[in-house]
């Protein structure tokens, strides 16, 4: 084999690999699909895409440095050219460089990967707090220093569409599966800590403009940040396995200048005083029904059916149950506490007192059950309190 | 073996012993009482084969469920059931057994002995597989379902599967026991029953990543099943260990679990780098490169999976001092992995190349592992991990290194060893055909997934949003392509065994080295009766 030879074969398989790198890693971004992780809109976003841009670009040298020695070899030590096997079977020194060499890469990159760590792991110094509950298959926000809650579920046109064999075409519904009823508003250019948990099994809340996912562990509050630069709409997903809905439970984050945020903040208060004023008088029947059949559909629906059929086994029927059509106070409690060790949870906290009494009322009521019971905000109310009482008692 | 002193009478005496073929008559007497382990190898292969298919069929559904957004084919419990067994099928049913199959065959054949050391526990740790394979997909056909949680098991979500865990928890105990009953014989066969000459570090690698291998199932399988086992009884008798609201700690069975799961990982793969360090210096004719480091190597790896478990669980929330210890802990493992390649790669130039199957689909392992090893490395980022973990970027990194990764290692070994296990040769035409379709077919299924992943799809989800419409579509037309091809595989194999005219010789290879190649093929039914003298020019490598 003539030395130049050797020089053409390599700069060949060189340009060669070079190729296919790009093919893989930059030519499918031509077609206008994202490839690659956001920047996102944080600075905690941002120094996580440099990192992995980092990462990625020295495995991509180191890449294109194996596999050019590979393929040279491939092409020119082979037995149909009439090449010799050689004799090396170690060497030691060889061995030791391609130890340490790549040891020191590593250091080089611990650097700013244990920077970035430390950075995102300080939540201290924040200025406005979030805990988020996650439950089978919506969040509920609430904003510690507003006295602002609310449950945000994933929107009535995207859950339309994605029942098996519905019709609708996805492409039709404005940001399918990526939208909800109530979006998380928050003001941009402020530390915001979030308080993270669940309230059955285990999710993951992951706005990936905001550069991080963190697990929401029942019995565990995890503590994340982020302080928001650029006004806009962000969209994630719950990203830990949580059931069948588990594709079904969209986050959308509405970042606002301070002063929007807070004509929304005021907005959100005066409403909630209303609601109380409504909580505070007898509703009739009628009222409860049409009240019922909307929150039912929202909260109820996705495991008991729209028809109160349930899903066996898993989702138990609510036409002709023990439990709709049986003692009003058994109904309250499952509604009120949940059950455990099923997927049935415990609404006391997650809907107003208008809304339970009011699906209440629904339920024993539609589907064919015919109780005629009717259920009053207050009555619930007076359970909350003596619950709550019970379980403040020493 | 009988040789010019020995009567026919003695002969008989030593009737098992002898190299003519005494298999036992009978359907039931050869295979379902079968002591031996050429046998037993074979029953692991096919039951590994059936299992690739079942599982490849699971992963059927998923893709064409996938294949556009919006739900058209099934719903998502029933989509969650297929992604859980999927994943349990392909790990406990077709990798794993697949290569116990193989080290039945090969250990004793490569070591120089006659059988495995414990030839009926042999037979037991065979014939569990079945039945628990059994118990474990009749669980789909329940009322309450099969698993749904993924393949991890985490609880509280697993405890809402009805009672159709338990059959999912003693399946589990069923392969567990399997598995520690054949790491026991294979460690018994390697330490006690090699021939005079065979020191340790004179081992065909196979035959060490076995070794280590084999430690790594001792040491992890109790843990999943005690793992598994107090899932059992906070379902079904009221214990709290991972019940918050009773005191217990969900993240404690993640804790556990992973502590089995990343050695499991290399239960996976290290028999594999065995594997690719026997056919790369075959079909290089040249000595394996770096022999003693690439056992070092392979025993690093070993030691460091037992202290990188947390890097599965990052966003749970760990002390940042936790965090810290985690990821340069999975960094490291870079750097024994890096030998190997720079080791195969070594291996290979300057040699005498040929392109037979087998040698293929060992250089589509080292390219297509090797990506694998560098998303590996992404991952182990942890603040970059907050970004990765969970979505399809996961997906596509487990898939790069066992599909291209200890699948493609499992096929290079079926087309270099089922020569010498059928005394046929293999349609070279349509190995060759298999090859090419299933490295095309596994980039175009695979490599597109890591786009999706960090555009930002989560894994496990049934639909998704339109903006990641176009590569999974062409990701599902690669999996249902790269599926079909496997028919291929399963014809050639076929073919081999029943219908191939083609003889081949003892030596098979030209450039093969050690016992097993000693031997004719197809070998005796008892490997070696009397143990071979080892030289050095037997052994595969000149360290």
């Amino acid at each position: 084999m003539k030395k130049e030879n050797t020089v053409i074969v390599v700069l060949a398989v060189l340009a060669a690999v070079i190729a296919a790198t790009w093919l893989l890693l930059v030519a499918p971004g031509l077609t206008g699909n994202e490839i690659n992780m956001p920047r996102g809109v944080t600075s905690l976003s941002a120094s996580h895409f440099d990192l992995h841009m980092i990462v990625l670009w020295i495995c991509v040298v180191i890449g294109i440095g194996v596999f050019t020695a590979m393929f040279t070899s491939i092409i020119l030590h082979r037995k149909s050219r009439g090449h010799e096997a050689a004799k090396l079977s170690h060497s030691t020194q060889a061995e030791i460089i391609w130890t340490i060499i790549p040891v020191l890469i590593l250091v080089a990159m611990a650097v700013p990967a244990t920077t970035a760590l430390i950075k995102m792991e300080d939540a201290s110094g924040a200025e406005m707090t979030i805990k988020i509950t996650a439950f089978q298959w919506r969040w509920k926000y609430e904003y510690l220093d507003h006295d602002i809650s609310f449950i945000s579920t994933l929107d009535a046109a995207s859950n339309e569409a994605r029942q098996l064999n519905s019709g609708i075409a996805p492409e039709s519904v404005d940001n399918y599966l990526l939208d909800v009823d109530n979006p998380l508003v928050l003001p941009i250019g402020k530390k915001i800590k979030f308080l993270i948990t669940a309230d059955d099994v285990i999710h993951s809340w992951w706005v990936p403009a905001l550069g991080w996912k963190r697990d929401a562990i029942p019995g565990f509050i995890n503590e994340a940040w982020t302080n928001i630069k650029e006004p806009g709409t962000y969209r994630g997903q719950c990203a830990e396995l949580c059931g069948k809905d588990h594709g079904f439970m969209p986050i959308v984050v509405i970042a606002l200048p301070q002063a929007e945020f807070d004509a929304w903040a005021a907005k959100q208060l005066a409403d909630s005083r209303d609601q109380q004023q409504e909580a505070d008088r007898l509703w009739t029947q009628q009222e409860l029904m049409q009240h019922g059949e909307a929150v039912y559909a929202s909260a109820c629906a996705t495991c008991h059916q729209p028809d109160g059929q349930g899903l066996t086994p898993a989702f138990p029927a609510l036409a002709g149950s023990k439990i709709a059509t049986g003692p009003v106070a058994a109904h309250i409690d499952v509604v009120m506490n949940g059950r455990a060790g099923t997927a049935m949870s415990a609404w006391q906290d997650k809907l107003s007192e208008t809304d339970i009494a009011a699906a209440l009322t629904y339920t024993r009521n539609a589907f064919g059950n015919h109780t005629g019971d009717v259920i009053q905000p207050i009555t619930i109310a007076e359970i909350k309190r003596q619950n709550t009482e019970q379980e403040t008692a020493p | 073996m009988s040789t010019d002193i020995t009567s026919n009478d003695l002969d008989h005496a030593h009737d098992g012993h002898d190299d003519h073929d005494h298999k036992p008559k009978g359907f039931l007497n050869r295979w379902l009482f079968t002591t031996n382990h050429k046998d037993i190898g074979t029953l692991y292969l096919f039951l590994s084969l059936i299992a690739f298919l079942v599982g490849g069929s699971m992963a059927m559904v998923i893709r064409a469920e996938l294949f556009m957004p919006g739900l058209q084919l099934v719903e998502p419990d029933f989509f969650n059931q297929m992604t859980t067994m999927h994943a349990l099928v392909m790990v406990f049913g077709a990798v794993m057994p697949a290569w116990v199959g193989f080290a039945n065959w090969l250990v004793p054949m490569m070591v120089g002995a006659p059988d495995m050391a414990l030839p009926r526990m042999n037979n037991w740790s065979f014939w569990i597989l079945p039945f628990a394979f059994t118990m474990l997909l009749s669980t789909l056909f329940m009322d309450s379902g099969g698993p749904a949680s993924g393949w991890t098991l985490y609880p509280p979500l697993v405890l809402q599967t009805g009672n159709s865990l338990a059959f999912v928890v003693f399946a589990v105990h069923m392969l567990g026991i399997s598995s520690i009953m054949g790491s026991i014989n294979i460690i018994a066969t390697i330490l006690n029953m090699r021939a005079p000459g065979m020191t340790l570090l004179r081992m065909p690698m196979f035959v060490w990543t076995w070794l280590i291998t084999a430690f790594l199932l001792i040491a992890v399988m109790p843990v999943l099943a005690g793992a598994v086992t107090m899932l059992l009884t906070d379902h079904f008798f009221g214990t709290n260990f991972f019940n918050a609201a009773g005191g217990g700690d969900p993240v404690m069975f993640q804790h556990i679990f992973w502590f089995f799961g990343h050695p499991e990982v290399y239960i996976m793969i290290l028999p594999a780098f065995g594997v690719i360090s026997e056919i790369l210096p075959t079909f290089s004719r040249k000595p394996l490169f770096g022999y003693s480091s690439m056992v070092y190597a392979t025993a690093t790896i070993a030691f460091l999976s037992f202290i990188v478990w947390a890097h599965h669980m990052f966003t749970v929330g760990m002390p940042l001092q936790g965090e810290l210890f985690f990821m340069y802990a999975t960094m490291l493992i870079s750097v024994p992995t890096g030998v190997k390649v720079f080791n195969w790669v070594s291996t290979m130039w300057k040699g005498s190349m040929t392109f037979e199957t087998p040698m293929l689909f060992a250089i589509g392992f080292v390219v297509l592992f090797t990506i694998g090893g560098f998303s590996g490395l992404m991952l182990a980022i942890t603040a970059a991990d907050f970004q990765y973990h969970d979505t399809y970027f996961v997906v596509a990194h487990f898939h790069y290194v066992l599909v291209p990764g200890a699948v493609f290692a499992l096929m290079a070994a079926t087309y270099y060893w089922l020569p010498k296990f059928t005394g046929n040769m293999y349609s070279e035409k349509w190995g060759k055909i298999h090859f090419w379709l299933s490295t095309i077919f596994v980039n175009v299924l695979f490599f597109p997934q890591h786009y999706l992943g960090l555009a930002g799809m989560p894994r496990r989800i049934p639909d998704y949003s339109p903006q990641f419409a176009d590569f999974n579509m062409i990701s599902s037309i690669g999996g249902f392509a790269f599926g079909a091809t496997q028919l291929i595989f399963v014809g050639v194999i076929l073919h081999c065994i029943f219908r191939s005219k083609v003889k081949a010789t003892g030596q098979v290879w030209e450039g093969a080295r050690g016992l097993e190649w000693t031997l004719s093929s197809p070998p005796p039914y008892h490997s070696f009766t009397t143990p071979p003298e080892v030289s050095h020019n037997m052994v595969r490598h000149a360290d």
